[in-house]
């Protein structure tokens, strides 16, 4: 039958079965040395406080960060701030709740 | 399959309280249960404590040992011997249970006989829940969790599993009610499905079948058109990978096409009849999805046709006034047949005014000669949709199938010097070398003459193919099973 509102359907793979049904997480990396951090702002309450402090103890670290800030919380990020996380950074740290 | 524990001898009754039949032959039950000659075992499918004199009833609230029996009636006796079961009956029936009990007297103050209740366990809200339970573990395609927030519509759409249009999400219990379409093994390989060359099995054809709307009594044409074109014959690999219009159309006989209410009248080409619309689009789901074949990857169609959603329809053959399709190529007229044409559109031919067969005839072959190009010769196959209105005119001249063929054939022979290259002001046409020789316009066989369409209408349709015989595709007509 077809799934409530709060139960997963599982459906069977129509497929010839030749590529994984999920992607593979990208590995965390053991360091963040050299590397590029996002900082992304979901745009709730207090959500910039921690994301400050981050920022703070990061670059007291060496390590180079770069903001980022969603124009609304109720929203998913746009596909180009998406993007853009993407392409300049190699991980990003989200404040999700206030 | 969930173990079920059954006692190997002895008698079972299934009952539940919330049928009047078994309220009322309580006392037999009680009777029969403390009887220690008969030993009644009792299963209740909603309450345990039904029949109160009874202390040992059996909880089957989770309807397993319903199920495993294959109850549909409750009250139901069962007798097993050797962990067999050896006889059953169901309902309340006086003469009967003391025949099968070997007890007399049993219920004198109730009446003779008293038909059952249902079983809970084929209850529909219950059914497909037990059938997953049960028989889930079968089958071998891979789980997907779609997740909460995803719409399950969308998932499908982003994993690239339609063909534009949504689809049915093929959740396991839909997928086995669709393999009880079908006797056959779900893990039987049914092709090797181009282009990718991956072995189908009948599950993964039912899953398609699934997606396309099919209803499980559809998956024996659905199997039987994808082992027709993924036949070497068909070629379906070069059918996806040509530039041409074309995609696999499905023509029905027999009396398959009947019995799952397809149509063969009016707009028997068009939209409108599930049987008809989700054959054809589970015959491409299965090309797409288990095979690989998506446009733009090995689809290279320069403008593709609306027929390659789904193209597929049953010929007319009570109102045709010659032998079908299927008898025509070979097979009994019982046989249930798929035939297999790869085709590109639809158009339609006028004649309003030929009373005459000769005149008709010249219709048809005028507007047949257009197929792929009025110079081009041999190289395509052509499928000619007689409608009833147009059959007439033959039937009542007293022509049959094959004298219109030969007609036709004689119509068709194009002149070498009026279609070669350049003539006419036209660079295309047959090589030069064909000059002064007669040109038939479609080789031996390349000529399908088949019979549907509503009464009113003196329309017929010509429908072109695709590069023709061993260069391209042969026309593959295939027995339906069960």
């Amino acid at each position: 039958m077809a799934a409530s509102n709060d139960s997963p359907t599982v459906v069977l793979d129509p497929t010839g079965e030749r590529t994984a049904a999920t992607r593979v997480r990208t590995e965390r990396p053991a360091t963040l040395e050299g590397l590029t951090v996002g900082l992304l702002d979901i745009t709730k309450m207090r959500g910039d406080v921690f994301i400050d402090r981050l920022d703070e103890l990061l670059q007291g670290r060496g390590i180079e960060t770069l903001r980022f800030a969603k124009p609304t919380f109720t929203k998913p990020a746009p596909i180009d701030l998406r993007q853009e996380i993407a392409t300049r950074c190699h991980v990003v740290i989200e404040a999700l709740a206030d | 399959m969930s173990k079920v524990e059954l006692p190997r001898d002895g008698m079972i009754a299934v009952v539940k309280r919330d049928c009047p039949t078994c309220v009322l032959v309580a006392p037999v039950l009680e009777q029969l249960a403390t009887d220690t000659s008969v030993h009644l075992i009792l299963y209740s499918q909603d309450d345990p404590s039904f029949p109160e004199g009874v202390p040992d009833v059996v909880d089957d609230t989770d309807l397993d040992v319903s199920w495993t029996l294959g109850i549909e009636t409750v009250p139901t006796l069962v007798r097993r011997v050797d962990g067999e079961e050896s006889a059953r009956l169901e309902g309340w029936s006086r003469t009967e249970w003391e025949a099968f009990t070997g007890v007399d007297g049993l219920g004198p103050d109730l009446p003779d006989w008293r038909p059952g209740c249902g079983s809970l366990s084929v209850d529909p809200a219950r059914a497909d829940e037990l059938a997953v339970r049960h028989q889930g573990g079968s089958l071998r395609s891979r789980r997907v969790d779609l997740a909460v927030l995803e719409d399950d519509h969308e998932a499908m759409f982003e994993r690239g599993w339609t063909d534009g249009l949504p689809v049915v999400p093929p959740t396991p219990a839909r997928v086995l009610r669709m393999l009880g379409g079908t006797t056959r093994d779900p893990q039987e390989v049914v092709a090797v499905v181009p282009p990718d060359l991956v072995e189908c099995t009948v599950e993964k054809v039912a899953v398609n079948a699934v997606m396309a709307g099919c209803r499980p009594e559809y998956l024996p044409i659905v199997l039987a058109a994808v082992e027709a074109a993924c036949t070497d014959e068909f070629n379906m690999h070069g059918l996806l990978c040509t530039t041409w219009f074309s995609g696999p159309a499905v023509i029905v006989n027999g009396p398959a096409a009947a019995r799952v209410g397809m149509n063969s009248g009016l707009n028997a080409l068009g939209q409108g009849n599930r049987a008809n619309a989700t054959i054809g689009r589970a015959l491409q789901l299965v090309v797409r999805n288990v095979g690989g074949g998506r446009p733009g990857e090995i689809d290279r169609a320069t403008l593709g046709n609306p027929g390659k959603y789904t193209f597929c329809f049953a010929e007319d053959e009570t109102g045709s006034p010659w032998e079908s399709l299927a008898v025509e190529r070979g097979f009994a007229p019982d046989q249930s047949t798929v035939t297999l044409f790869a085709a590109e559109g639809v158009r339609g031919v006028v004649d309003q005014a030929s009373r005459e067969p000769e005149s008709l005839a010249r219709s048809f072959a005028a507007c047949l000669r257009t197929v792929a190009h009025p110079k081009l010769a041999i190289a395509f196959d052509a499928m000619l949709v007689v409608s009833p209105e147009h059959a007439r005119v033959f039937r009542d001249a007293g022509w049959s199938k094959a004298r219109l063929r030969e007609e036709l054939d004689a119509l068709l022979l194009l002149d070498g010097d009026e279609i070669v290259q350049g003539t006419g002001g036209i660079a295309e046409g047959m090589p030069a070398g064909f000059a002064g020789i007669p040109l038939p316009k479609f080789r031996p066989g390349g000529l399908l003459i088949t019979h549907a369409g509503g009464t009113a209408g003196l329309f017929s349709a010509i429908v072109g193919g695709w590069a023709s015989g061993a260069m391209g595709s042969e026309i593959v007509t295939h027995p339906i099973g069960i």
